[in-house]
């Protein structure tokens, strides 16, 4: 209460651990990869990681806010699959009346997307209208999704017409100045999130909302808008993560997206964002996301450890990230 | 008399860090003897209770317990010691049966297993002394809140208490529980249980009580035989304070200052009824009544936080009605709640998130401006006196005064017109007190309307230029400029009509 005795900020003052942990662990981990296999910095190497990081990256931007705002979702690896599945299933139904060209693989986008946000809506409606808890309307779309897409197969694979696949082919594998599509879009994606989280209205609501109910609520914060909203926008993220990913198989099946969302809210927590809600960063998840790919990339190109301990190893990253988290609610 | 007391407090003081909040107390309970402990909120009855049943240790001063000086370590000292407290809370377990309840941490065993039917026969027997009509293996969590007080009851009786302490009882209980009640208490002091309780109910002090003590802001102000005392009498011992110049002087309200807000038969569901007031511009209307009185639902129902009704509400000339909060501010009208810690601002937040957070709007369009919101808050400190030490300190790490201030400030950021305040001044210092009332009157001087919602009775009367009082949940007295005083308020609050007809509950 003495106003003589302020200290400076500003200045040069060192980031606390919780920015520091997850930027130190990816640079160890890109120290550890180029000692260990001298392909492992190769253009190559480095855009096929991204690539495959870009899917769960895209999912996670949208967890983060999901999370950030308080909720969880736990049914987008099967939403996805679901979404797949319906999107592989309309575009060979519009094949005989369309042809092969441009509008059938913009229907099939659109079909993503729509789908991808009504099945948000209907998370988000359950959740902040109905009062059910998060975890057990997502727990409940998750069994119905996977089921769903496991009927719609047949127990099989769904395929996407072979013509189709070939003309679809080049937004997974091909790109702009040899950078992939699901890297463009996985960029443009974080860029986007994170502007609206660290500075947008939208942003700070999701925070206010997440920290304390109440109080936005009572600061005239539409709290269940901004959680609705937060649902939706990642069921749209989903469908667009999904258009990434059908060209690059060409199929879904039971199996398509299986643990996806797990992977995503790992990315998110390792990150640096708060299970609980009231703090995020985009920037952190994406650095959560590499790491994960990272860890697999590595045990893939060496023999240093099976690559069957990958699970494990994600597992203890988790677990570390947490702990981190909660030793900087300790010193603060 | 009985000349020794079972449990006595003997010179007790008690300090919250600086705070001293109990002064000298003396109170001694005997056995077969009901003491009734009167006062306003915040005198100090909740400590004393906790005091003498062992949550809580004097500052200076003892506790004897026959007659001996005695320092209990836990409640479950004293409660094998005999003295068993009953709270305003509850302390059942929801998820466990009734009888799970009565017997929790002393379950009978019949070798290694549970002796469940001795514990159910033992528990109907208690249950049919307290006349309540619940089965031992229904669960806590459906009952009634006055069943679950006759479970507490009922799980007292099974400790065998010598000193029965219990903290508003009747507050949750139909008169004809209270009742029930009485015959319990009334059968508990022939069998020679010492018993207090505190009650905001005048009639039944003197109905129930052989003793009385009267508590006024930490210092017993009157102990004696109830019947000595008139209902009267207890309420104008409970307040006469003097109101010295921490409030600014009142100018008064101009006969022809506009009405800007007229609200007919507002009622929220559950919690107030029917309730009609005007507030012209540059007046500041006091809301008096005990906490509980649905002083709080009401405004918070006018403001669009919680589900409300009414027939008519109009706000500068245009009728309205608020759904959202959002709706009351564009319009003019906000209110500022009671609770800062819990509603009113983001504690792991610094002070520029909380201080625009409900109007983000107004710094930047799609963006927004961090300068402009810095600025706000370089404004915010210097009008409002905010020290804080830094600029981005956590605001849970700033004194409730600052935290207060900051609140303030966040609310006046949305520019109200009417400005509705919530126990504005709790567990604030008395300097930060007297800079908020002065900031409130101002307002009013420049043409605003202002709401004070209070339980500080001084704070009520200093500032306020018209007081209405509300009991249950309705209005149950406007008072006048040259009507207000402690004494009308007080018998108002408490449902004693202007003169000597008592009021059943």
């Amino acid at each position: 209460m003495t106003d003589t005795t302020i200290p400076q900020t500003g200045g040069l003052r060192l980031p606390s651990m919780s920015v520091l942990g997850p930027i130190i662990a990816l640079v160890v981990l890109l120290i550890i990869g180029a000692m260990l296999n001298s392909n492992f910095l190769s253009a190559a190497n480095i855009t096929n990681v991204l690539a495959r990081s870009a899917f769960i990256g895209i999912i996670a931007v949208g967890m983060t806010f999901v999370i950030t705002a308080g909720g969880l979702d736990l049914s987008v690896g099967s939403m996805a699959a679901f979404i797949a599945g319906l999107m592989i299933l309309v575009m060979n139904a519009a094949l005989p009346s369309m042809g092969i060209g441009i509008p059938i693989i913009l229907l099939g986008m659109l079909t993503a997307i729509v789908a991808g946000m009504l099945a948000g809506l209907l998370n988000g409606f359950l959740i902040t209208t109905l009062g059910i808890e998060a975890f057990i309307v997502t727990l409940g779309s998750m069994g119905i999704y996977r089921s769903l897409v496991t009927w719609l197969a047949d127990g099989g694979t769904l395929s996407l017409d072979f013509g189709l696949r070939s003309f679809y082919r080049p937004v997974y594998f091909d790109g702009i100045l040899g950078i992939s599509w699901p890297i463009i879009v996985f960029a443009v994606v974080v860029i986007i999130g994170e502007i609206i989280m660290s500075r947008t209205v939208y942003g700070r609501h999701c925070a206010a909302t997440g920290s304390n109910e109440h109080v936005a609520h009572y600061s005239n914060v539409n709290v269940r808008r901004t959680r609705l909203i937060s649902y939706a926008a990642l069921g749209i993220l989903v469908g667009i993560a999904t258009i990434m990913y059908v060209p690059r198989l060409g199929s879904a099946s039971a199996s398509t997206g299986v643990l996806w969302e797990l992977e995503a809210i790992a990315a998110v927590i390792i990150g640096g964002t708060v299970l609980k809600g009231g703090f995020g960063r985009v920037w952190g998840t994406v650095i959560g996301v590499l790491i994960l790919s990272l860890i697999g990339n590595i045990l893939n190109l060496t023999d240093f450890v099976s690559p069957y301990l990958n699970g494990a190893i994600q597992g203890v990253i988790i677990i570390l990230a947490v702990i981190l988290q909660r030793e900087r609610k300790a010193a603060s | 008399m009985t000349p020794r007391p079972v449990v006595a407090l003997n010179a007790v003081s008690k300090s919250f860090g600086p705070v001293e909040v109990l002064h000298n107390v003396n109170l001694a309970l005997h056995a077969g003897s009901v003491h009734a402990l009167i006062g306003e909120n915040g005198a100090g009855k909740s400590t004393t209770m906790k005091i003498l049943a062992g949550y809580q240790p004097p500052t200076s001063g003892n506790v004897t317990f026959e007659g001996d000086p005695v320092q209990f370590d836990s409640l479950q000292d004293g409660e094998a010691a005999g003295i068993v407290m009953i709270h305003q809370e509850f302390n059942l377990a929801e998820q466990l049966s009734v009888e799970q309840n009565i017997f929790l941490g002393r379950e009978l065993k019949r070798g290694p297993l549970l002796d469940k039917a001795e514990m159910r026969r033992r528990t109907r027997e208690y249950l049919t002394r307290v006349a309540c009509d619940v089965a031992p293996d229904a669960l806590v969590s459906g009952l009634s809140n006055s069943e679950k007080q006759m479970v507490e009851i009922a799980k007292a009786l099974s400790r065998d208490a010598r000193v029965l302490i219990m903290d508003e009882p009747t507050a949750v209980l139909t008169n004809r529980e209270t009742e029930v009640l009485f015959k319990q208490v009334a059968a508990l002091r022939e069998a020679g249980t010492a018993i207090l309780f505190t009650s905001h109910k005048l009639d039944e002090v003197a109905e129930i009580s052989d003793q009385v003590t009267i508590m006024r802001d930490g210092d017993v102000v009157h102990a004696g035989p109830t019947a000595e005392m008139s209902e009267d009498a207890m309420a104008t011992a409970m307040v006469g304070r003097d109101v010295s110049d921490l409030y600014p002087s009142k100018p008064g309200v101009a006969a022809n200052a506009p009405v800007v807000l007229d609200v007919e038969n507002l009622s929220v569901p559950g919690f107030a009824e029917n309730v009609s007031f005007t507030l012209r511009s540059g007046e500041i209307l006091g809301i008096g009544g005990l906490i509980g009185s649905g002083r709080t639902e009401l405004m918070e129902g006018l403001a669009g936080l919680r589900p409300a009704s009414s027939a008519k509400v109009t706000l500068f000339d245009q009728v309205t009605h608020f759904r959202r909060p959002s709706d009351a501010q564009r319009a003019g009208l906000c209110y500022l709640t009671e609770d800062r810690k819990l509603r009113g601002l983001l504690l792991e937040r610094g002070m520029r998130e909380n201080l625009t957070l409900a109007n983000l709007h107004k710094f930047g369009g799609f963006l927004i401006e961090r300068s402009a919101e810095e600025a706000a808050l370089t404004d915010a400190i210097a009008e409002f006196d905010i020290r804080a030490g830094t600029r981005d300190v956590q605001v849970g790490n700033m004194s409730g005064g600052n935290q207060q201030k900051l609140l303030l400030a966040k609310v006046m950021l949305s520019e109200p017109r009417v400005l509705i305040v919530d126990e504005p001044t709790r567990g604030i210092d008395i300097g930060t007190k007297q800079q908020i009332y002065a900031f409130l009157r101002g307002l009013a001087d420049a043409g605003h309307a202002i709401v004070v919602i209070t339980s500080e009775m001084p704070e009520l009367i200093g500032l306020a230029d018209r007081i209405m009082v509300m009991r249950l949940g309705t209005v149950s007295g406007m008072l006048a400029p040259d009507d207000i005083n402690e004494d009308a308020i007080v018998r108002l609050s408490m449902g004693l009509r202007a003169e000597k007809t008592p009021q059943m509950a």
